[in-house]
């Protein structure tokens, strides 16, 4: 499951194809969405939570609350099943969905006039780490790739070689990580959030005096 | 205790404490809490991206340690129950997510519950089933209210609530001005007791005769302590710290145990319990010992790692509602910042968030 960007998505996959999912694109309601999508798509494949082996989820980039909402299910599911969980980078579902196979760069939204973004080599493989910035000052590095994710959508004058997807998906995110653990390669993060930013965190000044001078 | 009461695990993240409590009908089990207190220390007050970013951390090692304390299985539950609201909308979030998540894998029922209700429940941990009615009086950094609770599984009236601060807000907003540190209300008890309460006459809040009777205002308060202080030091003169916070939280808990007992005499309400962070405070115990005692009113406060934030209390509620047959929420159930406390709990099917958010105005100061 990955619930980083706007997307509530869950995916049911049996390392061979997936199974089941569930994908709906609402930025504010990731709270309310997330189970009752693992319900419906358990259902779908007519079985119990605790048939799962083993859970996926996306780490993220995200703009906080939704990322949590999927990070703090999968740590909770893990905890009451006994099952371990495993971490990936939200835009590595989407480039391993675009199936470019060249160059090219995944870009999500990061809302405030920013970007999360990451460049890659082939659909499998991301050169670097993912870092968030305004679309204009990294236009320049970009020029010439294909952009894919809703964050090339926002900003066409920065990245105009828009690709799909436009939006996670959990069945790519369950179809990256049946081919790490069919391979044994590993290449999992921790189920920790990457939030790539500080937290808005105002420090108030000094007592504020409230006698007028 | 008989065997069949409900085992119940109860989540709490709607501010700076990540709790997770177990109960057995009304006995405590364990009462794990992890604080990201310090962290939003330095700032004066709780961030709420810091708190969030704090629960996702601590929320399942929370959990665990809980279930390790109280040496059961979360097979053997009854229910999970969390608070639904109101509270930080981010953090609530984290213990929802986390409530649902494990009611679901476990097949257990899941109860979204007051955080205000849970308040007022916890005393059953303390001091046996609450008596119905009961008038409340909870008081802390976020609240200020007095409820009148008829059954805390399904009828919890507001008598009347602040109308600016709430009054553990002002005790850190005077620390601040005093230089004392955030939390405010600690320090603030102790320098009192070695003040005099009658050096400085502080004003009353909404005390009039046509000030209404059980709301509360803290904010001129506040700024009177600010005023009187400024003058102080303007004069270049010392500043008697101990009788500004003797006089000023004789102020305070005056107005809070006068209005309390007046709801509890106007409403025919001979059971008071005071709960909430500042009522761990030693002279709203005292002075509301002794106004109830003349009132023949019995006075219940839990003991004060009770009354702070704590995922017990949400445990507490949580059995209530399984012992009474409550029914359950669903998985759609959301974090609500402003869930009214006319609702002690979320049951299923109750997503149109159809209530009015009058308690909106409040909100904004209420976790500020
Ligand atoms: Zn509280």
């Amino acid at each position: 499951m990955d619930t980083a960007t706007p997307a509530v998505t869950v995916a049911l996959h049996d390392g061979e194809a997936v199974v089941a999912s569930s994908s709906q694109v609402d930025a504010r309601r990731h709270g309310e969405l997330l189970l009752p999508a693992v319900d419906l798509v358990l259902k779908e494949a007519g079985l119990k939570l605790d048939a799962v082996t083993g859970i996926v989820v996306g780490v993220g980039p995200g703009p906080y609350t939704g990322l949590r909402v999927g990070l703090v299910t999968a740590a909770a599911f893990s905890s009451a099943l006994g099952v371990p969980v495993h971490g990936l980078c939200t835009l590595d579902g989407l480039a391993y969905a675009s199936g470019i196979d060249g160059p090219f760069a995944v870009a999500t939204d990061a809302r405030r006039k920013e970007v999360y973004w990451a460049r890659y080599e082939d659909f499998r493989t991301r050169a670097g780490d993912a870092s968030v910035d305004r679309p204009a000052d990294i236009a320049g590095q970009l020029a010439g790739l294909p952009v894919v994710g809703a964050g090339a959508r926002l900003y066409p004058e920065a990245f105009p070689d828009a690709r799909d997807p436009e939006h996670q998906s959990a069945a790519a995110l369950a179809g990256l990580a049946a081919e790490k653990l069919a391979g044994g390669e590993g290449g999992f993060l921790d189920p920790l959030p990457m939030y790539l930013r500080r937290p808005d965190a105002q420090v108030p000044k000094n007592y504020k005096v409230v006698t007028p001078k | 205790m008989a065997a069949d009461e409900p085992l119940v695990l109860g989540i709490e993240t709607s501010c700076d404490e990540t709790g997770v409590g177990i109960v057995h009908g009304t006995a405590l089990l364990a009462d794990a809490v992890a604080s990201s207190v310090d962290t939003h220390a330095r700032f004066g007050g709780v961030v709420p991206e810091i708190a969030s970013r704090a629960h996702l951390e601590a929320m399942v090692p929370t959990i665990e340690r809980a279930l390790k304390t109280a040496g059961i299985s979360a097979k053997d539950l009854d229910g999970i129950a969390v608070t639904a609201g109101p509270g930080l909308a981010g953090a609530l979030l984290v213990g929802v997510s986390a409530a649902k998540a494990y009611a679901y894998a476990l097949g257990k029922p899941l109860y979204g519950v007051n955080h205000l209700a849970s308040h007022i429940c916890v005393d059953q941990l303390e001091h046996g089933k609450l008596p119905e009615p009961t008038m409340a009086l909870l008081v802390s950094g976020g609240h200020s209210s007095l409820l009148l609770s008829a059954d805390i599984t399904s009828d919890v009236r507001p008598m009347g609530a602040t109308i600016d601060d709430a009054a553990g807000e002002a005790f850190d907003k005077i620390a601040r001005v005093l230089d004392l540190g955030f939390p405010g209300g600690p320090v603030i008890d102790r320098l009192a007791k070695e003040g005099d309460p009658e050096a400085i006459a502080f004003p009353r809040g909404l005390s009039g005769s046509r000030d209404p009777a059980y709301d509360f205002s803290f904010s001129g308060l506040k700024t009177a302590v600010a005023r009187w202080i400024e003058a102080k030091r303007a004069a270049g003169e010392d500043v008697p710290v101990r009788d500004v916070a003797a006089s000023f939280q004789e102020a305070v808990v005056d107005v809070l145990t006068r209005k309390a007992v007046r709801a509890c005499k106007d409403e025919g309400v001979d059971h008071l319990m005071i709960g909430g962070g500042v009522a761990a405070n030693s002279r709203l115990r005292a002075l509301a010992e002794e106004r109830c005692e003349r009132a023949g009113i019995r006075l219940r406060v839990p003991r004060p790692g009770l009354c702070t934030d704590n995922g017990a209390m949400v445990a507490a509620l949580g059995s209530e509602m399984v012992a009474r047959n409550r029914p359950a929420s669903d998985l759609e159930l959301s974090a609500d910042s402003s869930l009214p406390v006319t609702d002690p709990h979320v049951p299923g099917g109750s997503h149109d968030h159809g209530h009015d958010h009058v308690h909106e105005v409040s909100k904004e100061n209420l976790y500020s």
